[in-house]
């Protein structure tokens, strides 16, 4: 009775776990969908706008400043980011292949990346988080730590908004128009130059909002940070289907999931191989739905 | 107010190294029906796309109420009241009819009578009030052909651009939207419109362009046009194919 008790508390709280990291993910992942569903472009640097967000956060609090003034420093430097990206480097390249574009953002990841090692530090810098971020509340049988409640709340919320903007306002179904055809966007009298722009700082502002929780989770950051996040993001919106918001969020969660029940289930001697785990379902998920779980067969192009 | 409404001149497009249109005039005035005839690859939907801003003039001008557009973006063009419902509809797949409808309501210039402009649509289209809720992807072609003339109108266009809208579609839903397009002619719209259904096009405009391999190969009245039909349908190459 006891073991099937703690079994299912152990089961609770995992759960509680994969939706805190799935829901960052989703926001990664939402960002990346967004520009690629505007735009056509995987944006490598995606995961630069969290390091940066990330490095925010570190330069305030060295400046002594409290977490309540770096949590919107972090997602306006996303988003600022983002901005300062399309202009100077995605604008000009307007019209560019597939290819071009993605070897673009690349190159820029590794130059913001080599940025951030020049002018601070190559080294892993810490960022500390006020004590409240460490505690738990019981809940019953369960334990729950406030920061897995926190990322999760912030996340659903962040996503609600963002989901009203797109439905509501003119400017977000603006947005959703150039999703499916760019040019007919035009047709209506909207600027491609202000969609595209809106779709960057959205992107920006999400990947700022992720980096809160990514830094509370690590404790620091560092100049290549972003890269791990990026990939899950990437495998996330391949999972849910490129292009797809929705798909994105839902790849995230799904994603999540995957990586927790691993890490509950495996046993420690394959723990290393988690990853390649994870990837392989991943690629078994794909062979079933290629166009990922939320695109339909009758619209895969 | 002048007569003249649109006024193309010399126009040329090229794509890359193809020359799709070269040195194409028409002028359309106010109140009239205009079509553009001519066999697949003649340049038609070029011609309109050009004017709506679309793809680049390479040369030449156009002129819509008197003053340069060529040189305008889309965007810019369909709100001085210009709007192009484009071939193959292009209605948003995804998203509802009546968001579908709110995205043509951008580029009108008169905000306050976007509620009341709405329901003229709506009256117009009553198909499209009943599935105002559902994606637009879903509806039938016709019903999607009337979506992307409606969000066109959604901005009160003086010059209304159509590209073949009747092609797909049932006879019957070809008869309607013939019926409405001389509708919107009667409430004040000009119309120039591009068909591969040359019969019907030359009964209701009132003058036509035929245009081949990127010129303009004859011109005038519809009538006139008409008079020698048969001998159109050879030489616009559709009576063998159609
Ligand atoms: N985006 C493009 N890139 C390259 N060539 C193009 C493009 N669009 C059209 N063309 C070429 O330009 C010429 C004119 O095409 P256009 O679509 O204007 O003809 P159309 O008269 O509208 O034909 P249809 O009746 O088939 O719609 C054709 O030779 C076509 O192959
Ligand atoms: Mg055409």
């Amino acid at each position: 009775m006891m073991v099937f008790a703690a079994a299912g508390q152990e089961a609770v709280q995992q759960a509680i776990n994969a939706l805190a990291l799935g829901s960052t993910y989703a926001l990664l992942a939402l960002g990346l969908a967004m520009v690629f569903s505007v735009l056509g472009l995987v944006n490598f640097a995606h995961g630069e706008l969290v390091a940066v967000s990330g490095y925010a956060m570190y330069l305030l609090h060295d400046a002594g400043l409290p977490f309540a003034v770096q949590v919107p420093a972090a997602i306006a430097t996303g988003a600022i980011a983002a901005l300062v990206m399309q202009r100077v480097v995605f604008r000009p390249l307007r019209g560019a292949s597939f290819i071009t574009l993605l070897i673009s953002s690349f190159a820029l990841s590794v130059l913001v990346q080599n940025g951030l090692r020049a002018i601070i530090s190559p080294r892993q810098q810490g960022v500390p988080l006020p004590d409240f971020f460490n505690e738990s509340v019981h809940l019953g049988p369960y334990v729950i730590g406030w920061l897995e409640i926190v990322t999760l709340a912030s996340c659903v919320i962040a996503l609600i908004v963002l989901t009203l903007f797109l439905r509501r306002s003119t400017q977000g179904l603006g947005m959703l128009a150039a999703a499916e055809d760019f040019q007919a966007t035009r047709l209506m009298g909207i600027s491609p130059n202000r969609v595209i722009a809106a779709a960057f700082a959205i992107s920006g502002a999400l990947a700022g909002l992720a980096a809160i929780f990514l830094v509370a989770r690590r404790g620091t950051v560092d100049p290549g940070m972003g890269f791990m996040p990026l990939l899950s993001a990437f495998i996330a919106v391949v999972i849910g289907g490129l292009g797809s918001l929705s798909g994105a969020v839902v790849g995230g969660f799904v994603l999540a999931a995957i990586e927790v029940t691993l890490d509950a289930t495996l046993p420690g001697s394959v723990q290393p191989f988690r990853e390649a785990f994870a990837l392989g379902i991943v690629v078994v998920i794909l062979y079933f739905r290629p166009e990922g779980l939320l695109t339909r067969v009758s619209e895969a192009k | 107010m002048s007569q003249r409404l649109l006024e193309i001149d010399d126009l040329v497009v090229r794509y890359g190294p193809i020359v799709a249109v070269r040195e194409v005039s028409v002028n359309v005035d106010r109140g009239e029906i205009v079509a553009l005839l001519g066999a697949n690859g003649a340049g038609k939907s070029t011609i309109l796309n050009a004017v709506a801003g679309l793809v680049p003039a390479a040369a030449g001008r156009l002129v819509f109420e008197g003053e340069e557009i060529q040189r305008l973006p889309a965007e810019k063009i369909v709100r001085r009241g210009l709007a192009l419902v484009p071939e193959g509809r292009r209605v948003f797949p995804k998203l509802s009819v009546i968001d579908n409808l709110r995205l043509g309501g951008v580029a009108q210039r008169d905000r306050s009578s976007l509620d009341a402009v709405r329901q003229q649509v709506l009256d117009l289209f009553p198909v499209l009030r009943e599935r105002s809720g559902q994606a637009a992807g879903t509806l039938s072609g016709g019903q999607q052909q009337m979506l992307a003339i409606g969000r066109a109108l959604m901005s009160s266009p003086s010059l209304l651009l159509l590209d073949e809208p009747s092609l797909g579609l049932a006879p019957i839903i070809v008869d309607e939207i013939f019926q409405l397009i001389v509708g919107l002619r009667e409430q004040g719209t000009t119309i120039v419109l591009v068909e591969q259904n040359v019969h019907r096009a030359l009964e209701i405009s009132d003058r036509a362009y035929v245009i081949a391999n990127g010129v303009v190969d004859r011109e005038g009245p519809s009538a006139q046009l008409r008079a020698s039909a048969e001998i159109e349908r050879a030489y616009l190459g559709i009576g063998v194919s159609a």
